[in-house]
C-alpha cells in the first residue's frame, strides 16, 4: 500500500525522463530499420563528427579553467571581505543570475558589445583606431563561444567554490601563525591542500555546464555545426539522409556518456572534500 | 547549511579585526590591493556587456539616443504574448512541481526510506542528460502530449518540471531534513488529520521557505529556457526574443536586459527570505 504514494512520481518520470532518455540510448544502437548496430556510434568516430566533438572538448576544458582561475580569485576577494556586507550579497546574487541565465540574452549581450556594430568595437575602431575583427569575425566562432561562455562559468565557479572557501577555519591560521609560519606557507600548506578536490571537483562541474550549453551557441552560431550539441540540432530540424537518421542519437548518446563520466568523477571528488569541510 | 551560521557571527567578527592588526602589519594591506587587483577588471568584464545593452537598446538613427526600442516591447503583440505565455508556462511549472515533489519526498523521508536514494537518483538524473539530448528522445512523447492536449506551448510544462527537478528537489529534500518531520505528522494523525491535511496545513507551512526558494529557482530557470521551446517548435519569451535579434537587434536586447534584471531582482527576494529565515527561529 505505501509504495502507492510514490506511483505518480514514479509515472512521470518515467514518462518525461526515463523513456525519452532510453529513445536516444536505443536508437543510438539501431539502423533505420530498427535492427541492432554499431555503424552509428562508429561513425562518430570520424570526419565531421570527430571534430564537432574534440571542439567541444577543447571549449568545455577551456572554459572550465578559465572559469576555475578567475571564479576561484573572485570567490577569494568576496570571502575575504565582510560575511554579511553588501558586497558579498551583490556579487552572490548576480552570479547566482549569471551562471543560470546563460541562453538567447547572453548572445545578446555579446553581440551588443562586440558584434560588428558593438559599443566596445566600435570605441576600439573611432577612438584608437583597432579593429577587433581584422583577422576574420571570431565572435561567432570557437574563440568567441570561449569568451561567452566565461560570462557564465566564472559565476559558476564562485557559487560553488565559495562554499568550500568558507569552510577554511580562522583557527587553522592562528594555528600556523602562532607555529611561525608565513602567510605563504599557509596557503601552501594547509588551505591549498584541503582545498584541492573542490577545486577540481567545481572544474569538473563547470565542463559539464559548457559540454551540455546549447542555447547561446544556438543563437551565436546560426550557420554551421562547430560544437556537438549544434550537430544534434541540425539532425533534428532538417531531413537527414538515408541511413543516417540515428546518427543524431549517437551523438546524443555519447553527449551523455562524457557528462556522466564527468559527473561520477565529481561526485567522487565531493566526497573526498567533505572529509575536512563541513 | 543553514543551521549554526545564526550563533556564529559573534566569535568570528571578533577573531577577525585582531587577526588583521596584530599579525604582520603589511598583510592586510597586501590583500587588500590584491582584492582590488581581482575585482576591479572582473566587474568591468560583468558589467560591461549589461552597459553595452543598454547604450546599444538606446540607440536611434543620427547618433542619438532615445527610448523608443524600450516602449515598442508593449507594442510588440509577438512578444507580449510570448512574455504571457512564459509567465504562464513559470506558475504552471511550480504548481506542477510542487505537487509533484512535496506529497512524494515527504511519503519517503516517512515510509519509504528505502526508497530514498532511487528518488534522489531520478531527481538528479536531469543533469546528466542535456536538454538538447532531451529534447531527442522527448520529440515523439510530445507528439502525443500535442496529439491528446492540443497544440498549445503550455505543454511545455511537463518537460520544464523535470528540468527543474534536480534543484527543486534538492531545496525541499533539505527543508524536509530540517524540521522534525516524524513528530509533527504523528501528532497530527493522532488528532484525526487526514493525509492530505498533514501535507497542506501542518508540513507545507513549515517549510515555506524552502518551498519559496525551489519556486524561485524555477521561475528563473523556465523564463530562460530556449533548447526545448524552440526545438519543439513552441513560442515561448527566449524563443521571441531570439527571432525579434534577426528584424530587430535593439528591441531584442531591450528585452534581454530587461529580463535579466528581473532575474536580477528575483534572485535578490530570495537571498532575502534567506536572511529572513535565519533570524526567525530565534
Amino acid at each position: 500500500m505505501d509504495y502507492l504514494g510514490v506511483l505518480p512520481f514514479l509515472a512521470y518520470v518515467g514518462v518525461f525522463l526515463i523513456y525519452p532518455t532510453l529513445v536516444v540510448i536505443v536508437g543510438a544502437f539501431q539502423d533505420d530499420a530498427g535492427q541492432p548496430s554499431t555503424a552509428n556510434v562508429t561513425a562518430l568516430t570520424e570526419g565531421v563528427y570527430l571534430k564537432a566533438f574534440t571542439r567541444s572538448l577543447e571549449l568545455s576544458a577551456a572554459t572550465a579553467v578559465i572559469g576555475m582561475v578567475l571564479g576561484s580569485l573572485l570567490a577569494w576577494a568576496v570571502s575575504s571581505g565582510r560575511p554579511d556586507g553588501a558586497l558579498r550579497r551583490t556579487v552572490t546574487s548576480l552570479c547566482g543570475v549569471l551562471a543560470q541565465f546563460g541562453g538567447v540574452t547572453l548572445a545578446f549581450a555579446f553581440i551588443a558589445t562586440i558584434g560588428l556594430t558593438g559599443v566596445v568595437t566600435q570605441f576600439l575602431k573611432d577612438h584608437l583606431g583597432i579593429d577587433l575583427y581584422s583577422h576574420g569575425v571570431w565572435l561567432f566562432d570557437l574563440p568567441g563561444l570561449i569568451l561567452v561562455y566565461s560570462y557564465f562559468q566564472i559565476p559558476l565557479m564562485v557559487i560553488v567554490f565559495l562554499p568550500a572557501l568558507d569552510g577554511l577555519r580562522p583557527q587553522w591560521r592562528e594555528a600556523v601563525q602562532s607555529l611561525g609560519g608565513s602567510s605563504w606557507q599557509y596557503w601552501r600548506r594547509v588551505a591549498a591542500p584541503v582545498l584541492t578536490p573542490s577545486f577540481l571537483g567545481a572544474g569538473l562541474l563547470l565542463f559539464a555546464n559548457a559540454f551540455s550549453a546549447y542555447a547561446t551557441a544556438a543563437a551565436l552560431v546560426s550557420q554551421g555545426s562547430p560544437i556537438v550539441p549544434l550537430e544534434i540540432r541540425g539532425f533534428f530540424i532538417s531531413e537527414v539522409l538515408l541511413g543516417r537518421e540515428n546518427i543524431g542519437k549517437a551523438l546524443g548518446f555519447s553527449m551523455i556518456v562524457v557528462v556522466a563520466i564527468v559527473m561520477a568523477l565529481y561526485a567522487l571528488l565531493l566526497r573526498r572534500a567533505s572529509r575536512w569541510l563541513r | 547549511m543553514t543551521g549554526p551560521t545564526g550563533m556564529d557571527p559573534a566569535p568570528l567578527s571578533a577573531a577577525k579585526p585582531r587577526e588583521r592588526t596584530a599579525s604582520r602589519p603589511g598583510a592586510g594591506r597586501h590583500t587588500a590591493a590584491l582584492r582590488v587587483a581581482v575585482l576591479l577588471p572582473l566587474g568591468v568584464f560583468f558589467l560591461l556587456p549589461l552597459l553595452a545593452m543598454l547604450e546599444f537598446s538606446t540607440r536611434e538613427a543620427g547618433g542619438r539616443h532615445g527610448l523608443q526600442a524600450w516602449r515598442a516591447i508593449g507594442h510588440t503583440p509577438a512578444l507580449t504574448s510570448a512574455i504571457i505565455t512564459s509567465l504562464t508556462l513559470a506558475g504552471l511549472t511550480v504548481a506542477a512541481m510542487l505537487l509533484l515533489l512535496v506529497p512524494t519526498v515527504t511519503w519517503v523521508r516517512l515510509r519509504l526510506p528505502g526508497l530514498r536514494r532511487l528518488v534522489e537518483f531520478l531527481c538528479l538524473l536531469p543533469l546528466m542528460i542535456p536538454a538538447i539530448v532531451l529534447v531527442v528522445g522527448i520529440a515523439p512523447v510530445y507528439a502525443w502530449v500535442t496529439y491528446l492536449l492540443g497544440d498549445t506551448p503550455l505543454t511545455l510544462t511537463f518537460v520544464y518540471v523535470v528540468l527543474v527537478l534536480p534543484f527543486s528537489y534538492r531545496v525541499i529534500d533539505a527543508g524536509l531534513g530540517a524540521i522534525d518531520l516524524p513528530t509533527l505528522t504523528e501528532a497530527a494523525r493522532g488528532l484525526g488529520a487526514s493525509w492530505p491535511t498533514v501535507i497542506l496545513r501542518v508540513v507545507v507551512p513549515n517549510i515555506r521557505g524552502a518551498l519559496a526558494g525551489a519556486s524561485f529557482l524555477a521561475v528563473a530557470l523556465v523564463l530562460g529556457e530556449f533548447t526545448l521551446a524552440s526545438l519543439l517548435n513552441f513560442d515561448n519569451l527566449q524563443v521571441e526574443i531570439n527571432l525579434l535579434g534577426e528584424v530587430d537587434a535593439a528591441l531584442a536586447i531591450a528585452v534581454s536586459l530587461a529580463a535579466i534584471l528581473f532575474a536580477v531582482a528575483l534572485l535578490l527576494a530570495i537571498s532575502f527570505i534567506g536572511r529572513h529565515r535565519h533570524r526567525n527561529p530565534r
